[in-house]
């Protein structure tokens, strides 16, 4: 059973807005019947550029059903320039919130919005354009970067809970991989193959990651007189920090992603990334 | 009709049932009182340890057994795990495994990471099922082969309520000597079972399913068949599973089994009624539904609709509303982003997978319940189409 908060029930419940506007001034369609959830809005749009009115047709569960209904509710009265600003996150927030693995239904309420504002100014949307990396859900890389950008996506399982992508048949997630680690620390990933991953849980990686640097890579920096330091394990980002002689060397960087990284790849995860703590 | 609303109308049975208040009754004294462990010398132990050997007989009768061929384990779950490893283990140059495609997870995600576990590659076989959700037995023959280690196959299947030709793929198994392990977790209670007659080698149920407590399970092993214990410990169940016995757990599950035998035929007859009165009565009144699974090779108690164009969980919430608890086989209730396995293995397309709806009873189900959610049920579907995008309107 999801725990929804009592304002997703009620707008699951008894829906704002059900419907299609009349001579609607914009339409979004997203979702599709395959994927599970799909949602048409219909926006009426004013001569001062002010959404009037806004109708939704969802398919889905109840928090495809609350966000589409909370979405109506923020957007009438709003300004385009002001609508175009709602973020999914705004959506989530107005309903008290919503499940992690439901956050897809708040980015699609989002996009069928910028999808019903460029129908009426007669634009194509960019994200459409870009090149699908999850061909089960057909998620764009453009759609993944940008969810990975705007709600701050630290592993391939939050890409998955936010854009669906990766959820299918799971083939997509190496490049799924590969842009996160381009977008979050901006270097582009060697194109080797990696191994589908292990499950961990959050506290297993760190405690063998611990055990790792421990056994393996410290008494090698030590002979050097040098430390590292575990700083933070966060999705598959490890940060730590080297000290003494290590700290000041020049080849602080290549010892962090050649030494360390290769050694927390090789024997505990293989999509691990490792980044040294800004000092 | 209030006193219906104001109680759970509870049509989830194969998720998890009742305890029967006779099984409550019947533990009681051994949660309490009788707390000795039963391998202890002494009389206040000892006499624990009558009451499992009661609780074996029990279970043995059931399933026509005899008591040194059954084993009580921690759950449905642990039974098949210890069969299949159990299996691998007697022929450790054995490497293939036949199961099918609808597995519960118990089997079906131990087949997915065998491969780890044990450190050997294993070819595994998943037997199609058909737009009803049955197997073809000429597709089972082919598979068999020299390298077959173990045939995995569920006797029933949880989610439609399908049942598999057991007896006969159990015989054609022993034919080749191999071995045959059956996941009759949703079987047992609800059909009769007699393995005195049948070459079945390992067989799993599990207590929550048939009205005794959740985490007791049962494995019978077929006497004579090579056997390595999964949890190695104590010489407990005569060192085939180590682990002091969950005592009371283990007395409800004796119990319980002298309860569903008792009602086989209830189960049968007046569950079946109910079950056929709402099936018919939701296919009749709901346009644009449709059965998942045979017909007729099914268990008495389930029944698994899809109402196309809207999606399960929201159908499950309105449901909730009222108080009537049931299942569905869609994505969003799954927890990942996939249908059910089952309807999609059985070819049942994504309109109709999403919005799959699973109505399993029990002897305590009535008739007034049966009324109460063919009146309900009507207008959660409809109110849900008017608001997809895919209705096309009746
Ligand atoms: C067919 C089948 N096998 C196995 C299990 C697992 O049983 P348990 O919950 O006791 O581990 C279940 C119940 O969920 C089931 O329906």
């Amino acid at each position: 059973m999801w725990e929804y908060t009592d304002k997703v029930q009620e707008h699951f419940l008894n829906p704002r807005n059900v419907g299609e506007v009349e001579n609607a001034s914009g339409t979004g369609d997203v979702g599709s019947l395959a994927c599970g959830d799909a949602l048409k809005l219909t926006i009426k749009v004013d001569e001062k550029g002010i959404i009037t009115e806004a109708k939704f047709k969802t398919f889905g569960c109840a928090s495809a059903i609350a966000s589409s209904s909370a979405l109506t509710e923020m957007v009438k009265g709003m300004s385009l320039e002001e609508a175009e600003k709602i973020t999914n996150e705004d959506i989530a927030d107005f309903l008290g919130g919503l499940p992690k693995e439901k956050m897809h239904c708040s980015v699609m309420g989002r996009e069928a919005l910028e999808a019903a504002i460029a129908d009426y100014r007669g634009l194509v949307l960019p994200m459409a354009e870009g090149e699908v990396i999850c061909e089960c859900f057909g998620v764009t890389d453009l759609e993944v970067r940008r969810a990975i950008q705007e709600s701050n996506l630290r592993s391939v399982e939050e890409i998955t809970n936010f854009t669906k992508a990766g959820g299918g048949c799971g083939k997509c997630e190496d490049k799924l991989r590969a842009i996160l680690q381009e977008v979050v620390s901006g270097t582009v990933l060697s194109p080797v193959q990696f191994p589908k991953p292990r499950r961990m849980t959050a506290l297993q990686k760190i405690k063998k990651i611990e055990e790792v640097l421990e056994r393996e890579v410290r008494p090698g920096l030590r002979k050097d007189g040098g430390d590292i330091e575990l700083i933070d394990v966060d999705g598959d980002f490890v940060t730590v920090s080297l000290r003494g002689a290590c700290k000041s060397c020049a080849k602080s960087q290549t010892t962090i992603k050649e030494y360390v990284e290769a050694k927390l790849r090789e024997l505990v995860l293989e999509t691990l990334i490792v980044e040294e703590a800004n000092s | 009709m209030s006193m219906v609303k104001e109680n759970v109308v509870y049509m989830d049975n194969n998720a998890t049932t009742r305890v029967a208040p006779e099984v409550v009754s019947e533990m009681m004294p051994y949660l309490t009182d009788f707390y000795g462990n039963p391998s202890s010398m002494h009389t206040f132990g000892g006499q624990v340890g009558q009451a499992l050997k009661t609780a074996r007989k029990r279970v043995a009768d059931l399933l026509g057994a005899d008591p040194e061929e059954i084993t009580f384990t921690s759950c449905g779950t642990e039974s098949d795990s210890t069969a299949i490893l159990s299996a691998l283990q007697a022929y450790p140059d054995k490497r293939h495994i036949i199961t099918t495609r609808v597995e519960h997870p118990a089997v079906k995600n131990l087949c997915d990471t065998l491969d780890t576990l044990t450190g050997h590659k294993h070819r595994i076989t998943r037997l199609k099922v058909d737009p009803e959700g049955m197997l073809n037995l000429e597709e089972y023959e082919a598979a068999l082969s020299e390298d077959t280690a173990i045939v995995s196959v569920m006797w029933a299947n949880n989610e439609t309520g399908v049942i598999f030709p057991i007896a006969e793929m159990a015989r054609m198994a022993k034919e080749r000597g191999i071995l045959f392990h059956t996941d009759a977790v949703q079987a047992v209670g609800k059909i009769p079972i007699n393995l005195k007659e049948l070459d079945v080698d390992f067989l799993s149920l599990s207590g929550h399913k048939l009205h005794a407590p959740k985490g007791v399970g049962v494995l019978y092993v077929k006497r004579g068949t090579i056997f390595t214990p999964f949890l190695t410990g104590g010489h407990q169940e005569r060192g085939r599973r180590g682990g002091t016995e969950n005592v009371a757990s283990i007395v409800g599950l004796g119990q319980a089994c002298l309860l569903v035998a008792e009602k086989m035929t209830e189960e049968n007859t007046r569950v079946k009624m109910l079950r056929d009165k709402l099936e018919d009565g939701l296919l009749a009144t709901v346009p644009k539904s449709l059965l998942n699974g045979h017909k007729t090779e099914r268990l008495p108690n389930t029944c698994n609709i899809s109402f196309e164009y809207v999606e399960g969980e929201a159908i499950l919430l309105h449901m909730n509303k009222h108080n009537i608890c049931a299942s569905s086989g869609s994505a969003c209730t799954s927890g990942s982003l996939e249908p059910s396995h089952v309807l999609r293995a059985m070819g049942v397309p994504f309109t109709a997978a999403h919005g799959s709806i699973r109505f399993s009873l029990s002897i305590y189900n009535t008739e007034e319940e049966i009324d109460f959610v063919l009146e309900k049920m009507p207008a959660i579907i409809e109110s849900l189409r008017q608001m997809s995008p895919f209705w096309p309107g009746d």
